[in-house]
């Protein structure tokens, strides 16, 4: 594996988003009414860091972000953590973060020129949602032995919430790409 | 800003924190590996035995499950209906005495001593291009922004609020994200004046932007309309 | 000394500056000019920061396109905003920081900061959080962190258009004493009527090379043409 070279530029940026991410926990969470579960606000940070640094920075982003909880910073919501953050059955969905940013991103990358909302909204769908969950579930699986369809039965009550997530993501991104295109820079 | 970190002066927390880390992995290689009550039973006392020397005081030990307790409980309810109660038990010990041998590590241990074990850790990294001391002003640089970014999303929120838009998370994360983004092109212009860089400035690449010449923040934040 | 030589400078479409030839030898020069009239752009000209799209600027002899990373030892550079220079949570590692990047470590490196630390006034604040410091103790510590890499020349954007009129006046103070060339770009005459030669920008050119006293006024008169 070869990491394409970061720049002074490349590596801020990282950092900054990383430091996004984790101000984000801090906006409370959003109780929407349809949505059994409120909307918490960083697996959209997640989202955002690949639409909007791309993949491999976005990812290196999350997984600086992660890097910090581990290290013991209460960056999660409610304050939470430490390692002990990655020994629960839910880690497999941070794990995921990290996969589901680098997705997002080189969808972004690959189709720049052509991204709108809708194709931004399905980007995110597929990075920020189907391949987290399928990280997420995995793991929880694995840890638990549950069965695995009990568990996507379980987790669908979070969908409604992440598809709000993915559409509110795909909307920054193209906003913030017709006046700050930080991707098409690299180029 | 707090980490979860107990201070007391005990062999365990002088421990180095790769090692500690490695323990946590092996304690959780071996319960799975070894997946029956009695060499649960064993690890759980070794944790204990640590928690101990470590001067851990109980309550705080039984805080660690707390944030998994919901799906601790749902987890075990599933077994219980659908398969093994007894089973769904084992799983659940089993998580929880990992869950608490990793919490150790983040109750002992600084993160300044964390940040400088990954440093080390990182050094076989070179090898893939990855610049240790690079990582660690990333990290560096993570930590010491995170409260100007979350104070200017505090004042953001602020803001729209006088526009009844506080409760929009376009309305704050847009101006959020474009600050941010603006906030890293100065931060790396005054890492560049201070010595500090990964390839010469030549012609085009130089050109920075005078700060009138982007859009205002003003401007962007009236898009969100 | 800094040399410029026939540089114009464009940006997307715009040009930015015009025609500009100077030496700039004095201790003290100040930059002055209403926002867009190009002074941001030519303050980075004289670190390498920017390099001009035609002519060349030369620090020491030294070429800024060719040998940027040596200039940028010489030329020390302080920003506007004191938040965006301190990349470190803890105040004596920012130096430290500073420090490494030269190639300088232990002994030398311990002693180095506290020298900083004291020179600044800084000493108590050696452990603080770097969030937790007023604007002015900001700005100090951004000084200090491009002081330590002694350089023979520090250009200053606006260093106190963002603090309140007590930490203007304490860098203000901290930076009259500075043995180094310093050339200011600012908005506040107030703190560069003792300096040696006062440069006036207006859309990208020089309209105004003199002391003080007539260059300001040459400013004034513009800014009050609306």
């Amino acid at each position: 594996m070869n990491l394409p070279a970061l720049s002074t530029k490349d590596i801020v940026y990282i950092a900054l988003f990383a430091a996004v991410i984790a101000a984000m926990a801090l906006i409370p969470p959003i109780p929407v009414p349809v949505i059994p579960v409120p909307i918490t606000a960083q697996t959209l940070g997640v989202m955002l860091a690949g639409s909007i640094l791309g993949g491999w920075r976005g990812m290196l982003a999350v997984l600086l972000f992660l890097a910090l909880v581990a290290l013991g910073l209460p960056l999660l919501p409610g304050g939470r953590g430490g390692m002990a953050v990655f020994a629960g059955p839910t880690a497999g969905f941070l794990f995921g973060w990290p996969l589901g940013a680098l997705v997002v991103g080189l969808l972004m990358e690959r189709f720049w020129g052509k991204v709108d909302i809708v194709l931004a909204f399905i980007f995110n769908v597929i990075g920020g949602i189907a391949v987290i969950y399928a990280i997420g579930i995995g793991w929880l699986v694995l840890m638990v032995g549950a069965d695995p369809l009990s568990v996507v039965t379980g987790s669908a009550a979070f969908i409604p919430g992440d598809l709000i997530k993915a559409g509110i993501a795909a909307f920054v991104a193209v906003t913030v790409k017709r006046s700050y295109p930080i991707i098409a820079r690299r180029a | 800003m707090i980490a979860a970190f107990h201070h007391a002066e005990t062999p365990v927390h002088r421990l180095r924190p790769g090692v500690k880390i490695a323990a946590v992995f092996m304690g959780a290689t071996l319960a799975f590996v070894f997946a029956n009550w009695i060499a649960l039973a064993i690890l759980a006392s070794g944790v204990l035995v640590l928690y101990v020397i470590a001067r851990i005081p109980p309550a705080l030990a039984l805080a660690q499950i707390r944030p998994a307790l919901l799906i601790l409980v749902a987890i075990f309810a599933l077994h219980a209906i659908f398969d093994d109660w007894l089973f769904g038990l084992f799983v659940v010990a089993r998580l929880v005495v990992i869950i608490v041998l990793a919490a150790l590590v983040t109750l002992t241990t600084r993160v300044s001593e964390m940040v400088a074990a990954l440093e080390i850790g990182l050094g076989p990294a070179r090898h893939i291009g990855i610049d240790p001391s690079r990582v660690a002003l990333a990290v560096a640089m993570a930590i010491r922004f995170i409260p100007v970014i979350a104070t200017q999303a505090a004042a953001i929120r602020e803001a729209q609020a006088a526009r009844g838009l506080h409760r929009s998370f376009v309305a704050i994360l847009v101006p959020l994200v474009i600050r941010s983004l603006r906030m890293a092109d100065s931060v790396a212009e005054a890492l560049d004046a201070r010595g500090f860089e990964t390839k010469e400035r030549v012609g085009k690449d130089s050109a920075t932007i005078d700060s009138q010449q982007k859009p205002s923040v003003e401007a962007v934040e009236r898009v969100v309309d | 000394m800094i040399e410029i030589r026939d540089v114009s400078h464009r940006f997307e479409e715009r040009t930015v500056l015009q025609d500009l030839n100077l030496s700039l030898r004095e201790r003290r020069i100040a930059v002055v000019g209403a926002n867009g009239s190009g002074k941001s752009t030519f303050a980075r000209l004289l670190n390498g920061l920017v390099v001009p799209g035609s002519g060349k600027v030369f620090v020491d002899g030294l070429d800024t396109k060719a040998k940027g990373r040596e200039v940028r030892r010489r030329v020390g550079f302080v920003f506007q905003n004191p938040d965006n220079q301190i990349v470190y949570p803890i105040v004596e590692e920012d130096l430290a920081f500073g420090l490494r990047n030269i190639g300088i470590s232990g002994a030398e490196l311990k002693e180095r900061i506290d020298a900083e630390l004291a020179r600044f006034g800084l000493t108590h604040l050696r452990n603080q959080s770097a969030h937790l410091l007023s604007g002015g103790e900001k700005q100090l510590l951004a000084i200090a962190g491009v002081l330590v890499m002694r350089p023979s020349c520090i250009v200053f954007d606006e260093p106190t258009t963002m603090l309140d009129y007590r930490n203007k006046r304490m860098i203000a103070r901290f930076v009259s004493d500075l043995e180094q060339q310093v050339i200011m770009v600012t908005h506040d005459i107030e703190l560069i009527m003792d300096y040696d030669r006062v440069i006036v920008f207006d859309e990208g050119r020089v309209v105004a090379d003199d002391r003080p006293g007539t260059a300001t006024q040459a400013y004034i008169q513009r800014m009050s043409v609306a």
